[in-house]
């Protein structure tokens, strides 16, 4: 009994504890924030990793679908929530804002999903470097088409998300933001467990072995193909979602290339196909990122010549293809990673 | 005629593969296509697999039909999980990291999970006792004659009624390869239709009842293997004298 509800309870302590220390403010808005980064962080690599770890593609234009999903869910909140000098007065009372969050969040996953179908078609018959090719090309072209939008700030970019958390609080004082990016970041973990361990899901694997062999199996390749990009890049706009509401500003600069590789490095850096790398990674950088910030230009310096140092001695990754589990097996006993 | 291939031509970019031949396979029937490199036979074993591309040859002309349905417009999945035909490719394309089992259940993907499946298990295990010894290893680590067994094993989990292979000998010691083919003609007599394409000639013809050579993308002879066997050219060309 306790060993089958061990994960839940940890999950609950530490979401009750995370929401405990933010509501008291035992923490700086700093700590909180950087948290908050480290949820959002472990959303991109994982759902980065679902496609260029578990299919063996190579995505690098993840933060284009990020760019997405923050553009429709902070779009959608200011304009049904928040008095704004654009939109003008809210549509919706803004008392369901509470409410109403959680789905917001998601049709900016999903929008980001959709823009998933720009990579996930041509894909059906082009492979490796020119897959990856066509994905830069589609992160460029969602931040120009946004950088040409005016009406939602253009380049200069869109701001008014932190009234709708006002708003939330509003209803009911609590750190809503920590509560929210906890809460998907473990649905997010979830959902891909599933999803990769799934009949479904071995399918994808096969994709990433032998893609003819995958079809002689039976193996619909072209609607795998479809189905794990558009999860891969809605999750990454539920992320971007997120990160617009942290920040409480987006504008498309912050969705660039650079971003695309930011993720990259998390995901290699913990390990293809290994979700509890991919975790452990997105923690680590993130504090990382943190602790050099007194080197300010530096850092990135010192991080590419880190990625240089892990491709040469494990180029696998830190993990592997391996589980938490499989390196220390008495977690088995609490959790199945697969 | 459950599989007819009626004046395919088919082109790899600008280069002709097939000039426009013709062959069948009746039901519970061994054909074989023999010739030599370059002739065509892999060709003409994907484009009945309907292979997406870049490995799909191009139909320019012509028409494969499975029990008189075009399958031209068939996507390759389905070829496998309706029409029932399991390919057994060149250079066995394995899934070099799951283990032997993983191997084999991912062949049943499409399946109705059930009773034939356990069957299927059983009668794969009993073909070839090799691989029951080996359910957990990994099979990149198997031999070559394994990797081979598994190969057909894994198109027989896919519940196929007709098995195409493709140079099944291919890297293969004599012994192994007559066990191979001892086994093919089992599962004949079981009722599997098979479509063998082969280097080695001699022992292709003995297995199977009808042939038919390719030559550069042409159907250069075809007939009953007996007949085959005593045509004095195909003698000349492909059985060493």
């Amino acid at each position: 009994m306790f060993k089958r509800y061990s994960i839940h309870t940890l999950l609950v302590s530490m979401g009750g504890l995370l929401i405990y220390v933010a509501y008291e403010e035992m923490i700086s808005l700093y700590i909180l924030s950087v948290l908050m980064f480290m949820g959002v962080n472990i959303i991109l690599s994982t759902s980065l990793n679902l496609v260029n770890g578990y299919m063996g593609e190579f995505s690098c234009g993840h933060a284009g679908f990020m760019c997405v999903g923050a553009y429709v869910s902070s779009v959608l909140g200011v304009w049904l929530f928040a008095k704004d000098k654009v939109f003008g007065p809210p549509l919706i009372n803004p008392d369901y804002a509470l409410y109403l969050f959680p789905l917001i969040i998601l049709i900016g996953g999903f929008a980001a999903a959709l823009a998933g179908l720009l990579v996930a078609i041509p894909s059906y018959k082009t492979r490796g470097d020119y897959l990856a090719i066509i994905t830069i090309a589609a992160n460029y072209i969602i931040i120009s088409a946004i950088e040409n939008l005016d009406s939602i700030g253009g380049s200069r970019g869109f701001m008014g998300m932190k009234r709708v958390i006002t708003a939330m609080e509003d209803i009911a004082y609590l750190p809503w933001m920590p509560i929210w990016v906890f809460a998907f970041t473990i649905f997010c973990i979830w959902l891909i467990r599933r999803y990769v361990s799934s009949t479904f899901g071995k399918g994808v694997n096969a994709i990433c072995q032998d893609e003819v062999a995958a079809e002689i199996m039976s193996v619909n390749t072209n609607k795998i193909k479809t189905i794990t990009f558009m999860v891969s890049s809605g999750l990454a706009g539920i992320g971007g979602g997120l990160f617009a509401y942290i920040l409480g500003y987006v504008n498309p600069g912050s969705f660039n290339i650079l971003k695309s590789t930011e993720v990259m490095v998390m995901v290699y850096l913990g390990g293809m196909a290994s979700l509890s790398g991919s975790v452990l990674s997105a923690i680590f950088f993130t504090i990382l990122l943190e602790v050099l910030r007194p080197l300010q230009i530096i850092k990135w310096i010192v991080i590419p010549l880190m990625l240089i140092i892990v491709m040469q001695f494990r180029p696998e990754g830190l993990m592997g293809s391996r589980e938490l589990s499989d390196i220390f097996p008495w977690m088995k006993r609490f959790y199945r990673f697969k | 005629m459950l599989l007819s291939v009626e004046n395919l031509i088919v082109k790899y970019g600008n280069i002709l593969a097939l000039h426009g031949i013709s062959f069948h396979v009746n039901s519970g029937e061994i054909v074989t296509l023999i010739g030599a490199n370059g002739a065509g036979k892999t060709t003409s074993l994907y484009s009945i697999c309907r292979l997406p591309p870049p490995e799909a040859p191009r139909v320019v002309a012509g028409d494969i039909k499975f029990q008189g349905e075009s399958l031209l417009k068939t996507r390759p999945n389905e070829v496998v999980s309706r029409l029932k035909m399991a390919l057994v490719p060149e250079g066995r394309h394995i899934f070099g990291n799951l283990t032997v089992m993983e191997n084999l259940e991912l062949a049943t993907y499409s399946r109705e999970k059930g009773a034939q499946l356990s069957e299927d298990y059983a009668r794969v295990f009993d073909l070839f006792p090799r691989l029951s010894e080996r359910r957990k290893q990994r099979s990149e680590s198997l031999s070559g004659g394994e990797q081979q067994m598994l190969a057909v094993g894994r198109a027989l989990m896919t519940g196929c009624q007709v098995l195409l292979l493709d140079e099944p000998s291919m890297g293969l010691a004599p012994r192994l390869k007559y066990e191979l083919f001892r086994t093919l003609k089992q599962l004949n007599e079981q009722g599997m239709t098979i479509l063998l394409v082969e280097q080695n000639a001699n022992l292709a013809l003995h297995l199977a009842h009808r042939g038919y050579v390719l030559d550069t993308g042409t159907i250069a002879a075809s007939g009953t293997s007996e007949d085959l066997l005593g045509n004095p050219d195909v003698k000349k060309a492909y059985l060493g004298g």
